[in-house]
Formats: structure tokens, sequence, C-alpha cells
């Protein structure tokens, strides 16, 4: 019964994964961006909710109608103002300006708000540790059942708003070719800036929630984008559905890791990612080289 | 006044300069055939008018005003729609997501999802499909279709022909016959001259980025065009 109760447990933790890496699988899919300041990002938005909380009595439920159009403003800024100059300059330009940012994030947060661990659990009351009682050994928490509610509306979501609407087509068509995009009347400019304001929104979106869930440090997005990497490359890059399945499998590997052995929880989730990502490349490599044949063949 | 006014037209591919003082004009209701050999500059050309490609230099004016710093999605709102060579859809969308994406321009008009799909009869099956899983012909109908979704004034065809087989290019060309006897204004790169003769009022044979030929279509032999195509001939351009 311990191992369906680790199950639960472990699909409900993966709702958060597939939370937090919704954006960062979202940026990558749309623009070709891998985001490495998605998790600073997560934590900016759990920081502001906190002051939010701390400071002026804001239920962190309330908090998230002024800080996710916040994040959705400084997404579209981030866009405009760093990452469509640093496209300019080739694939790799992107990846170190996110990497720039994610330092300078984390030490203003830090300068703000001090190292001091915090959480905005204490802000939420029971509802961050009540669960229903399913049956005597099987528990759901609230919280828990709370996030992984919201990952599958929000993937669910987005992907039916990239399908049935005008934007979300445009969306995708900028996606697959840019160039294309502006022939058919599409500011290609425009709807990179409004994805990755959806992108940063869903980030803070996830960064509120890991503050009511547990603590956070202004140095925790390093670990948050790890484990956001980890559930996007799992799911399939740039899949929102995959993003989701991506976030189970990364879950329930971890509760399970933790029930085999304490110190289980983070190895059995970087196991299971190098597994797909191996599992991957081996794929890749088979198909451009023609089987398996192919793949272990001599060159000649 | 002129719908289209290219004055001294410029355009380079770095070093390469493809397209060298182009100027000619494109009155509303006309159809303009491009011909040339491969490298003669009708692509650029075609690509430097809808935005695509930026101008070395020279004008652009459309309806009197100069385009030639705006964008290419403010070009296609402005009335400007190129169906680039090789269709360029986009490939994981379906057929109708192809067509919708291009409808939603903003511009108003005779053309909807229902009028271009009654004008490509083929397409009305497959308006679920992914485009990337049609034929050549189907891909160039969607292609087409979708320019034509953007309701525009002028529009701009780069080798419709190219690629499709005898059967799929008669499909293309009477639907073109059918838009043109409509009253569009057409720019139309074709390499076959045959059917360039037939269908356009004016051509315009152009030779290592230049036009060597331009007069109406009803005036010219195709000894004439062909002699211009591979630069054997006098180059003249006739009055319009």
């Amino acid at each position: 019964m311990i191992w369906v109760s680790q199950l639960i447990n472990g699909v409900l933790l993966g709702g958060y994964y597939a939370l937090l890496a919704c954006g960062l699988s979202f940026m990558f899919g749309v623009m070709r961006i891998i985001n490495l300041a998605h998790g600073d990002l997560a934590i900016l938005a759990a920081c502001v909710a906190f002051f939010m909380a701390d400071s002026a009595g804001i239920s962190p439920f309330v908090a998230f109608i002024g800080v996710l159009p916040l994040m959705a403003v400084v997404g579209w800024l981030l866009q405009r103002g760093m990452l469509e100059r640093s496209l300019r300059a080739g694939i790799l330009v992107p990846l170190l300006t996110t990497f720039g940012l994610a330092i300078v994030v984390e030490n203003g947060l830090f300068e703000w708000l001090g190292a001091d661990t915090r959480s905005l659990a204490p802000d939420i009351g029971d509802f961050a540790f009540d669960s229903w009682a399913v049956t005597g050994n099987i528990y759901i928490g609230w919280l828990a059942a709370l996030i992984f509610a919201v990952a599958v509306a929000l993937l669910g979501g987005l992907k039916l708003f990239l399908t049935h609407t005008s934007l979300g087509r445009a969306i995708r068509a900028t996606a697959e070719d840019p160039d294309t995009a502006e022939l058919v009347g599409i500011n290609a400019r425009s709807v990179y800036a409004t994805a990755a304001a959806i992108a940063v929104a869903t980030a803070g979106l996830a960064g509120i929630f890991l503050a009511m869930r547990e603590t956070f440090t202004p140095y925790s997005g390093p670990t948050q984008l790890i484990f956001a990497f980890e559930a996007v490359v799992i799911g399939g890059i740039g899949s929102l559905s995959g993003t989701l399945i991506g976030g189970i499998v990364l879950g329930v590997a971890q509760t399970f890791g933790a029930q085999i052995n304490p110190q289980g929880f983070l190895i059995a989730g970087h196991v299971v990612f190098l597994a797909v990502l191996a599992g991957r490349l081996v794929f890749a490599a088979v198909r451009t080289r023609g089987g398996f044949h192919g793949l272990f063949a001599r060159r000649s | 006044m002129a719908l289209l006014g290219v004055e001294r037209l410029d355009a380079r591919h770095g070093l390469l300069q493809a397209v060298r003082g182009v100027s000619f004009e494109v009155a509303q209701g006309e159809t303009l055939a491009l011909v040339g050999a491969n490298g003669a500059g009708k692509t650029t050309l075609l690509r430097t008018i809808a935005g695509a490609h930026k101008p070395a230099g020279g004008r652009i004016l459309f309806e009197g005003i100069d385009v030639t710093a705006i964008p290419a999605y403010a070009r296609l709102r402005a009335g400007i729609a190129l169906v680039p060579e090789g269709r360029r859809l986009f490939t994981e969308m379906t057929v109708k997501e192809n067509l919708l994406v291009a409808g939603a321009c903003g511009r108003v008009g005779p053309w909807n999802l229902d009028t271009v799909v009654e004008a490509f009869p083929l397409l009305r099956r497959r308006l679920a499909s992914r485009a990337g899983n049609l034929s050549g012909g189907e891909q160039q109908a969607t292609a087409i279709g979708r320019a034509l979704m953007t309701n525009p004034r002028l529009l701009l065809l780069d080798e419709v022909s190219l690629g499709l087989a005898p059967i799929a290019v008669e499909a293309v060309y009477r639907s073109l016959e059918a838009l043109i006897a409509g009253g569009a204004t057409i720019v139309l790169v074709e390499q076959d001259i045959n059917r360039a003769l037939a269908v356009a009022t004016r051509v315009a044979c152009m030779l290592e980025g230049r036009i060597i030929l331009e007069g109406r279509a009803k005036e010219m032999t195709r000894e004439q065009v062909t002699e211009a195509y591979f630069g054997l001939g006098r180059a003249r351009r006739a009055a319009p």
C-alpha cells in the first residue's frame, strides 16, 4: 500500500514539475531559446508574493492576481530588451544571456531579501498540509492536488489556445517558420514577445506554488531549473502534453527513489533523466544511420 | 496611377547583385509575367517587393505610397501577398489552419475559407490534413489559397508550376485564369514561356538582374521572348 501512496504522491509532485517546466518548454518550442534564468524567474515571483504577504498581509492566492501580470510584463520586456537582440547573434548568445540574467536575478534577490529561508506555507494556514484520507494509509494533500489540477488546466488550456485561437495559430506558425509567418501578416517580433510573456508568467505561477509547498531562498532557482529541464527532456522538448508526462515520470521516480533510500529522491530523478536522454540519443543515432547495424558498423 | 511602382530597385545576396536597377509598373487588374533563366533575379525581385528581402537601393511604391522600408507583415496588411517559391507552408499545421492563420491578418474582402475552398475544390477533403502530407498540387493550391485569404490587392506568384505533375499544373493554372478573369492584379514568375504568354497581359524578361525585354503579351512572339531569355536577341523595352 505504501507504494500506491508513493505513486499518488509522485504523480501529484509531477504536476508541480510540469507546471514549472511548462514555460521552459513553451519558450523553447516557439523561440528555440533555453532560458537558463527560468528557475530564478520563478523564485522572483515567489519573492514578490512573499513580500506582498509579509508586508501587506495579502493572501498568496490573491497575490497571483498581481504577480502573474507583473511576470508577463517582465517576460515581454525580457524578450524585447534582451533576447530579441541576442537571438540575432546566433544560438549560443541567448544561452549566455539568460545565464547572465540568472546570476543578476539571484544576486538582486539576495540584496533585496537576504539569504534567509522563506516560505508562504504559514500564510495559507491548514491548506499547506491538510489532506483527504482515501484509505487508512493513503492521503492526498489539498495543496498538491490543487497544483496538479492547475498544471493540467494550464497545459490543456495552452494546447487549446494554440489550436483554436488566431493568436495561438500565429504563435505556432511563427515557431515553425518566422520568415513565412511575416509573409502571411504575422508580426513575428510581437508574437515572440507574447510567447515570452506567457512563458515567464507560467514560471511565476510555479514559483508561487513552490513557495506555498516548501521553503526557498534567493539561490533556489538553479535547482528548480534542473527539475524543469529534466521534466522537459523526459517528456520531449517543446511538447506541452509531453511536459506533463515528463513531470509525472520525474515526480514518480523521485518519490520511489526516496522510498528505497532517503538519499534516493534526487538520484532516482537524475538516473531516469539520464536514461531517457541516452535512449533518445541512441534512437536518434539509429534513425540517422539506418538501424542498429548502421550504428555499430565500423566507419571506413 | 499604377498599383505597383518599382523604381531603380537593387537587391544583393552578399557580394552578388541579384537585381540591378529594375523599374516597372503594374496597373490595377493587370497580370505581369516575369520570365527568365535560373539566377536571373526573378525570385529575389518578387521577395524584395513582398518585403522578405531587403533592397540595396531604389523604391517600391504601392498605391503611390513608398513601402520600401516597411516590414513584410505590414506590406501584406497593405495588400501585397506573396506565394513563395517552394510553397513554404506551415507543414505541422493543417490545411485549414494554414488558411485561417493568413485570414487573421485583418483585411476584409471576398476571400474567406468557403470561397477559397470553392476556388480550389481539391482542398475540400484535405482541410483536416497536415500540410506536410499533401501532394505537390494540393500544397500549391493551399499556398495560393493562403495568399488569397489575406484578400490581397496585389498577388505575387513565384514559380507556381515548379515541381508539379502536368495534371496539377493544369489545375493550378485553371484556378489562376479564373482569378485573372475576376480582375485580380498579379505579378507572376514563370519559366514556362508559353504559359506566361498565355495568361499575362504583359511580359518582362529578366537576364542577369535586369529587365531586358518588356511588352504586351499579345504583341510578343515566343521567339522574341526565347532570345531574350537566353540573352541572344537585342534587348528592348516596349511601351507598356
